[in-house]
């Protein structure tokens, strides 16, 4: 059977009529007088233009904001304590000037940890939102399927059995999460389908490698709640420089490679058959995208300890503020580093004893962890 | 117009696992028309597609676009020509469709470009050629199916590719959205000079909308041709172990399967008689 | 055509397994526990015969060797009274919730009892007696319920991922307010171990005898669920097609689950695991049928905190590995093993 003729083939009519007797135009030359509504498709163009500007506009505000709160409550956590030393000696301390009595107190004890306390919440929302978005899955977050865990498994036994110093307990942790991140990709690989059975197999994971970090502490001279906190929670106390050279030389490092994929890792966000046509190279990118994930996840918690929920919170906070558009990356870093340093000040200074980082997050993120569960579950969210 | 594409699949053996889905399979793609494949569940269809378009790659023989093994092709080079519309994509929360069409633009964006107006440009081409500019900044969560797909439809577009590859368009659309995407399909076919190759579940569908038919059964090519040439009684019988009678549609004049089960046959046909070209 | 197809598998494959197979596997079980029990009592960090063992029994404390029996026979006593609880509570929860991943520690349900006691004993002054069971038990009722309602928001009900993400994240979030009220209390941070970790090491007449009660009273509504879980097993509306009293039904054998799991957790501190694990092994020799599977379950389990409770005081002699860690070691893999062998579509 005949298909219909192709438009603009037909039979040439009267000479004025110029779609009938001319060629299809080609494609793109929208200019053209003959082609109705060449400029209501440039108003349509303005308007998708404009659309995208406001939401870069949102999106730009809200990383200012962010970041201006990041310095306010940096150089706070510097200035407040059992001595309060006002900014410009805060400053001078920073600046490399012997302030009498602060360079110790700020110098030597606020300043390394709320550098760390930045620098480690920079990492967990990295990792955080790499993994939530890769997993298609606000749950799927590294805290909880295993690789936390797993990073808090290796640094409790290498600090604690061990006694190795910093940067061996970075390697032993950095080796324990990408141990751990294989494995449960390993063992939840079958028939493609990934995602449920992953997370819940990191759920599996997460509790042997737990009951394995509770045996190390255990085993330990005395059952210490407070080192048991730190591995298990996370804490910021005693921080000192030698800690927090690793995480930062890991943000320096990792942090461009993530970026650099950062649009193909927007594309993976449609499925992977979908992003393979929009010619992203799925593996690669995945791969790259996880080592780097687990590198800031692995470096930080071998600081810090697993600081509870902020890998998890960041991402879907960052969404929240920043809206549905555009990469999440930059926000929920962000957003990570004011959560882990608002908690630190607040578990320090605002609650009658001091309080650890971890158990701060913990108590806090939990009702609003339960009820981001509620609500995507409610939505019919991506569960 | 859209210059041709050549499109074939030589010797093609797929599988997954130790599983062999398609067994040495050689089809050529009309450039400029609408194709259709056909089959029963699990012959192969989705399989061949998704090999066409990069993503499995074949135990032997090869899929060539252009003379050009795909396969050898760097991804997003071939994304700039070769579109594929996959059975189940998945839309992220919120949304909106406008960022969701300008997703399409992906592959002719580099690591450091920004938005160009040509981008602008194909994404409000694309929402105007599948009539969605009206939902340009609606939440694709809120929409319909049929708009949906649509929005699905326009992302593929604003692609710019000039052979589109669709798998199961049509499976979870209610009858009249099933039509409207056809037509759609269609409307690019004709203006644009798009090559389309679409995975239909749909026997009447396909052999109304396809110019070229293609029946699967086994993982091989049971029968190519125009519709009229492929949509025969044997043919049926062969692919989907189904008796049937063809008939010439009234409203269309394609052929028309109508299933004979085992209750509800009058003895004689009234309508038309076998299919004749 | 002439031969008639084949019966379908509907759902889980039903096997009809004749009565007297089971009743024989049963009794292998209960010798299997014997010999576990035994092991339990003659080995430690010190070794002791039977003949001590039997002396012991008899009263004779004299001796190292009879005064570590009778530390060992209650801590056995609670090994065997704990793992029947639990693996009873972890099958009623699986179905209860048709979920072959329930588990009272996945749940949550362990750590929400534990949660009620730690408050419990650093703000009212709680102290080990019949009232801790009843505040653990109420801790745990409260986190099912907690946990149930959260994970069946939203299409499709309490799905397997739903529940277990619900559990794991309430699971968490509970863990850290016990970190947080524990703290702070130097006075109490020894009793608090025992609550973040399961053991049995801390069994004795006394509170076996409280906490016994409980046990006995939810086995018994467990076990009269029994033929109501059959049916619900087949889904809400095939049940109460078939006559069964749904929303009764369920809420008794709930009960009767949480009241196990929150008076065991009472006395060891949390044990995860053995609540999965058990059924689905019993599941192996017993099929779907639940008035077979909680029996199997009660002894199996029983053998297997035992036996983990062995293990754990003999791998590190002369220190001991908690049997909540042990559980969890041995307990986790299976749990992935359970995961990967699962069809999606179940999950």
């Amino acid at each position: 059977m005949d298909r219909p003729p192709l438009e603009g083939e037909g039979p040439v009519s009267a000479p004025t009529d110029l779609r009938a007797s001319k060629p299809v135009p080609p494609r793109g030359a929208g200019g053209e007088p003959a082609r109705p509504g060449s400029s209501r498709l440039d108003a349509v163009a303005a308007s998708v233009a404009a659309g995208r500007a406001r939401r870069g506009r949102r999106r730009r505000a809200v990383v200012g904001v962010l970041v201006a709160a990041l310095v306010v409550v940096f150089v706070l956590s510097l200035m407040v304590g059992r001595t309060f030393y006002g900014p410009g000696e805060v400053l001078g301390v920073v600046l490399g000037q012997d302030v009498p009595g602060a360079t110790f107190t700020v110098g030597r004890l606020r300043l390394p940890r709320a550098v760390l306390a930045v620098a480690a919440g920079l990492c967990f929302g990295l990792g955080g939102v790499t993994f939530q978005t890769m997993l298609r899955n606000p749950l799927a977050s590294p805290d909880i399927i295993g690789i936390s865990s797993g990073a808090s498994a290796a640094a409790a036994f290498a600090i604690v059995t061990l006694s190795l110093d910093d940067g061996q307990v970075s390697a032993f942790a950095i080796a324990a999460g990408l141990a751990v991140a294989v494995l449960v990709y390993l063992l939840s690989k079958r028939g493609g389908v990934a995602g449920t059975r992953l997370v819940l197999v990191g759920i599996g994971v997460a509790a042997m490698l737990d009951s394995l970090t509770a045996y190390v502490l255990s085993n330990a001279a005395q059952w210490d709640l407070q080192e048991a906190t730190r591995w298990l929670t996370g804490s910021l106390n005693g921080s000192s420089w030698p800690q927090v050279v690793p995480v930062l030389v890991a943000l320096v490092v990792l942090t461009p490679l993530l970026l650099s994929r950062s649009r193909d890792l927007a594309a993976t966000q449609l499925g992977d058959d979908a992003a393979s046509a929009l010619g992203v190279r799925v593996d690669r990118t995945r791969l790259v995208v996880i080592v780097a994930a687990v590198g800031l996840i692995s470096f930080a918690t071998a600081a810090c300890g697993p600081i509870a929920f902020v890998a998890f919170l960041s991402g879907p906070i960052a969404a929240r503020l920043v809206g549905p558009s555009g990469s999440l990356l930059v926000p929920s870093a962000l957003v990570g580093a004011l959560l882990v340093l608002v908690a630190d000040v607040v578990g320090q200074y605002a609650l009658g004893t001091r309080f650890p980082v971890g158990v701060v997050t913990g108590v806090l993120g939990a009702p609003y962890l339960i009820w981001l569960i509620v609500r995507t579950n409610r939505s019919g969210g991506s569960l | 117009m859209t210059a041709d594409h050549t499109l074939d699949a030589e010797h093609l053996t797929l599988g997954y696992g130790e599983l062999t889905v398609v067994d040495d399979l050689s089809l050529v793609v009309p450039p400029g028309r609408i194709t259709a494949i056909v089959g029963a569940n699990a012959c192969g269809k989705s399989t061949l597609l998704r090999s066409m378009s990069r993503l499995l790659k074949p135990r032997s023989g090869q899929v060539v676009l252009d003379g050009r093994e795909v396969h050898r092709t760097p991804a997003r080079q071939l994304a700039r020509t070769l579109g594929l519309l996959p059975q189940s994509p998945v839309a992220p929360e919120g949304i909106t469709v406008a960022d969701l069409v300008g997703r399409g633009r992906h592959p002719h964006q580099g690591l450091l470009s920004r938005w160009s107006s040509d981008d602008d440009r194909a994404v409000a081409e694309a929402l105007e050629a599948t009539e969605t500019t009206a939902l340009a900044d609606r939440s694709v969560d809120e929409l319909s199916g049929g708009q949906r797909q649509r929005v699905w439809i326009a992302m593929a577009l604003a692609q710019q590719t000039d052979v589109l590859l669709l798998d199961e368009p049509t499976t979870f659309l209610d009858v009249s959205h099933q039509v409207e995407v056809l037509d759609l399909l269609t409307d690019l076919n004709r203006r644009r000079g798009t090559t389309i190759v679409m995975v239909l579940h749909d026997l009447n569908l396909a052999a109304r909308y396809a110019d070229h038919l293609v029946a699967l059964a086994a993982g091989r090519v049971h029968a190519a041709g125009a519709p009229a040439e492929v949509l025969t009684e044997d043919c049926v019988r062969a692919v989907f172990g189904l008796d049937s009678r063809v008939v010439a549609d009234p409203t269309t004049g394609a052929p028309m399967m109508l299933p004979l089960g085992r209750h509800h046959v009058v003895a004689e046909p009234t309508v038309g008689g076998p299919a004749s070209s | 055509m002439t031969t008639a197809p084949p019966l379908p598998a509907v759902g889980v494959a039903v096997v009809r397994r004749p009565r007297r197979l089971r009743a024989v596997w049963l009794l292998v079980l209960v010798a299997v526990l014997v010999g576990v029990v035994l092991l339990s009592v003659t080995v430690g960090s010190r070794d002791v015969s039977l003949a001590d063992v039997w002396a012991a029994l008899g009263g004779a404390t004299d001796g190292f060797d009879r005064a570590s029996v009778a530390k060992r026979v209650p801590r056995t006593v609670l090994a065997v009274a704990a793992g029947a609880a639990l693996a009873v509570s972890g099958a009623v929860m699986q179905g209860v919730t048709r979920n072959p991943l329930a588990d009272p520690g996945i749940l949550g349900v362990n750590t929400g009892a534990s949660l009620a006691v730690v408050a419990g004993i650093a703000f009212f002054g709680l102290s080990a007696s019949t009232t801790t069971i009843w505040v653990a038990v109420a801790g745990a009722g409260a986190t099912a319920l907690v946990v149930y309602a959260i994970g069946s928001l939203g299409r499709g009900g309490a799905t397997p991922l739903k529940l277990a993400l619900a559990g794991a994240a309430t699971s968490a979030a509970l863990a850290s307010f016990i970190t947080a009220i524990a703290l702070p209390r130097g006075d109490i941070a020894s009793s608090i171990r025992s609550w973040q970790i399961g053991g049995v090491g801390g069994g004795t007449w006394a509170s076996l005898e409280q906490v016994a009660p409980f046990l006995v009273v939810g086995v018994v509504v467990c076990l009269l669920s029994a033929k109501a879980l059959n049916s619900l097993a087949l889904g809400d509306d095939l049940a109460a097609g078939l006559g069964e009293r749904v929303a009764v039904a369920r809420g008794a054998a709930a009960l009767g689950a949480v009241v196990l799991c929150g008076a065991a957790t009472a006395v060891t501190g949390p044990i995860g695991f053995v609540g999965l694990v058990v059924p689905h092994a019993c599941r192996l020799l017993t099929g779907v049928d639940h008035r077979w599977l909680l029996p199997f379950s009660a002894v199996a389990g029983a053998v297997l905190l035992t036996g983990a409770d062995v293990v754990g005081r003999v791998v590190a002699r002369p220190a001991e590995i908690d049997v909540g860690i042990v559980t969890a070691l041995i307990g986790a893999p299976v749990f992935i093993w359970i995961v990967r062998r699962s069809k999606v579509k179940a999950l």
